[in-house]
């Protein structure tokens, strides 16, 4: 574990009746860091993110947040974090400035309502009842609330989950200007894209366990997933030839392409070319295709993360 | 400390707001009061001004009991839509969260009583204000009471269906059998036995006596200490029994310690099953409507 990391998580354990929710989870999360607890639905995300904001207690293990501890802290502990919950609810008629200066007065030192409407693109909406907003701006507010007490660490549970791409986007932004300002960032998400956009580093989270952890890069380098090389040629090629090239570890075909799966990417491309050459036959498009984290989690459990 | 009171504000000014957007709230706190008023008023109108300070306690005891309802019973519904648990990554405490629900009954409340105050007197021509002094102070501690009572079986529910059939309940037995509907005397001397043992019964003779009689505060100080006592039980109790999550369930013991709420009035109803002067009391207010009647009949 590493010492003097902002978020400290030991062997956590949970169980909820019959289900075991954490089998033991560990991870460490340094300052100004973006953390990404990645895995499908009921991996154990959200009860690891709830122990962690004081929601939940765990049957076993231990966690610290910027050296407290989320049960027994009281009000500092509080002070020191900002969560958007897996779903913020607040009341129908509470409007949005109002559910602001609220969650404003609970801190000594917070932000001004004006600014954060501002910097969340809520000032049309500022009189708005809760009820009346889409999903976007409610989960909008939801950041607002969360940084309304300029916290050192945010908690985002599942922040862009059912929003539409655009507004997703717009989550993005938002989290990497919490990169700039050095907050401390813990992000649960079953969008592999957005774990390797946004995240410093990744855990990938399966059946309660930690399976993977490592920057996006890391994980993908240390696995042993091959990368796909899709060329299109002039003239058909016959089969057999393309997968005996240097590298390659099986060749498919899909329509007109040919999919090359290789280890060793650089040498397959130059044995490709020179093999093209000896052919007579011409390259019309190539394409490079990286292991996706999505590769990576198939790798790992054999299946797919959306399953 | 400074804290939990600037986070009680802040939540009562919040929840006095959603209070007034709710238009259920505004019935129940401000129509079905003035609607029993006018109807009483209306029932007694020929025993003339005297008679309204009888019956203007029966309805300020309706008002005041119905704060039972109000507030408390939101924190149910925060509960269940999941809206509690985004407070509980706050510094919000239980006991913010709980005491805003009063304050904000009393300040919700207090309009409606001043209303009832200023209709009696001049559209019902009472005679007197009685001793104003005292019902302030029964209306202020009638109000914690009842709304702490609110929150007690706020707290000992797991759901919102369960909530209304107990507040139901409870309701319906302090609206028939303490005097807020049908005068004590007239209730069957069984059904006063029990009564005796009701918050209820003494808001309402406590009320009336300040109405009639202007009994002042020492004379009512058991009535005011155990409404007080009540309070102060269901309000730690509330607290103990505090639940933020909406799968959380209380555990079914639990359930017992609600009962310990009305210890000072198991206390207070066996004093005066024996000693009392509350049936005393209630005979002789009565009088402010039959006498009239009775010269009436008379007369002719």
């Amino acid at each position: 574990m590493l010492s003097g990391a902002t978020i400290e998580v030991n062997n956590l354990t949970k169980r909820y009746g019959d289900v075991e929710a954490l089998r033991g989870v560990s991870f460490a999360v340094n300052e100004g860091e973006v953390f990404g607890l990645l895995g499908p639905n009921g991996a154990g995300k959200t009860s690891t993110v709830e122990i962690l904001e004081g929601l939940r207690t765990p049957d076993s293990g231990s966690v610290s947040v910027c050296g407290l501890d989320p049960q027994s802290s009281g009000a500092e502990f509080k002070y020191a974090i900002g969560a958007a919950l897996q779903a913020t609810a607040l009341p129908d008629k509470m409007r949005v400035e109002e559910a602001l200066d609220l969650f404003g007065s609970f801190y000594p030192r917070h932000r001004s309502t004006k600014d954060l409407l501002k910097r969340f693109g809520l000032e049309d909406k500022r009189s708005a009842f809760y009820a009346k907003l889409s999903g976007g701006q409610k989960q909008r507010l939801a950041l607002a609330m969360a940084l309304v007490n300029d916290p050192q660490v945010v908690f985002l549970d599942e922040p862009t989950a059912g929003l539409d791409p655009q507004v997703r986007h717009e989550v993005y932004g938002i989290i990497e200007e919490l990169k700039k300002d050095k907050k401390t960032v813990l992000i649960t998400t079953h969008y592999i894209e957005e774990a390797e956009r946004i995240c410093d580093r990744v855990a990938i989270v399966d059946h309660g366990k930690v399976i993977a952890l490592g920057t996006p890069r890391e994980l993908k380098q240390r696995s042993g997933a091959v990368t796909r090389i899709s060329v299109r040629l002039a003239k058909p090629e016959t089969n057999g030839a393309l997968s005996s090239l240097e590298g390659v570890a099986e060749c498919r075909t899909e329509a007109d392409d040919y999919l090359l799966y290789s280890t060793r990417v650089p040498r397959t491309i130059v044995a490709l070319v020179k093999h093209l050459e000896e052919q007579n036959n011409e390259l019309v498009s190539l394409e490079i295709s990286a292991p996706s984290l999505e590769d990576i989690f198939l790798e790992l459990t054999g299946r797919r993360l959306r399953d | 400390m400074s804290h939990v009171l600037s986070h009680t504000w802040s939540l009562t000014v919040s929840r006095m707001r959603l209070a007034m957007r709710n238009r259920a709230f505004f019935f129940f706190s401000l129509i079905m009061p003035l609607a029993f008023l006018f109807g009483y008023a209306g029932l007694f109108r020929r025993f003339g001004g005297e008679a309204m300070l009888f019956v203007l306690p029966m309805v300020l005891a309706l008002t005041v009991m119905g704060t039972f309802w109000g507030l408390s019973v939101q924190l149910v519904t925060f509960r269940e839509q999941g809206i509690l648990r985004r407070f509980r990554v706050t510094p919000v405490g239980a006991s913010a969260m709980l005491g805003s629900s009063l304050i904000s009954n009393y300040f919700l409340t207090l309009p409606t009583i001043v209303i009832e105050f200023y209709i009696s007197r001049s559209l019902f021509h009472m005679a007197g204000l009685g001793n104003l002094l005292s019902v302030f102070i029964l209306v202020t501690i009638g109000i914690v009471t009842f709304a702490s009572l609110g929150l007690i079986v706020a707290s000992v529910t797991n759901t919102m269906q369960e909530t209304q059939i107990i507040n139901q309940i409870i309701w319906f037995v302090f609206l028939f059998i303490s005097g807020a509907t049908i005068p004590f005397p007239m209730l069957p001397r069984m059904v006063q036995k029990v009564a005796v043992y009701l918050p209820a019964t003494y808001l309402v003779s406590g009320l009336q006596r300040a109405m009639i009689e202007r009994t002042n505060l020492s004379q009512l100080g058991a009535y005011l200490a155990s409404l007080i006592g009540c309070a102060l039980i269901a309000f730690i109790i509330s607290a103990q029994l505090f639940r933020w999550e909406p799968e959380a369930k209380v555990p079914r013991q639990a359930k017992l310690w609600a009962v310990a709420a009305i210890i000072p009035f198991l206390l207070l109803g066996v004093w005066e099953n024996f000693n009392g002067d509350l049936q005393k009391h209630a005979m002789n207010n009565l009088q402010t409507i039959r006498e009239p009647y009775t010269l009436e009949r008379i007369e002719h």
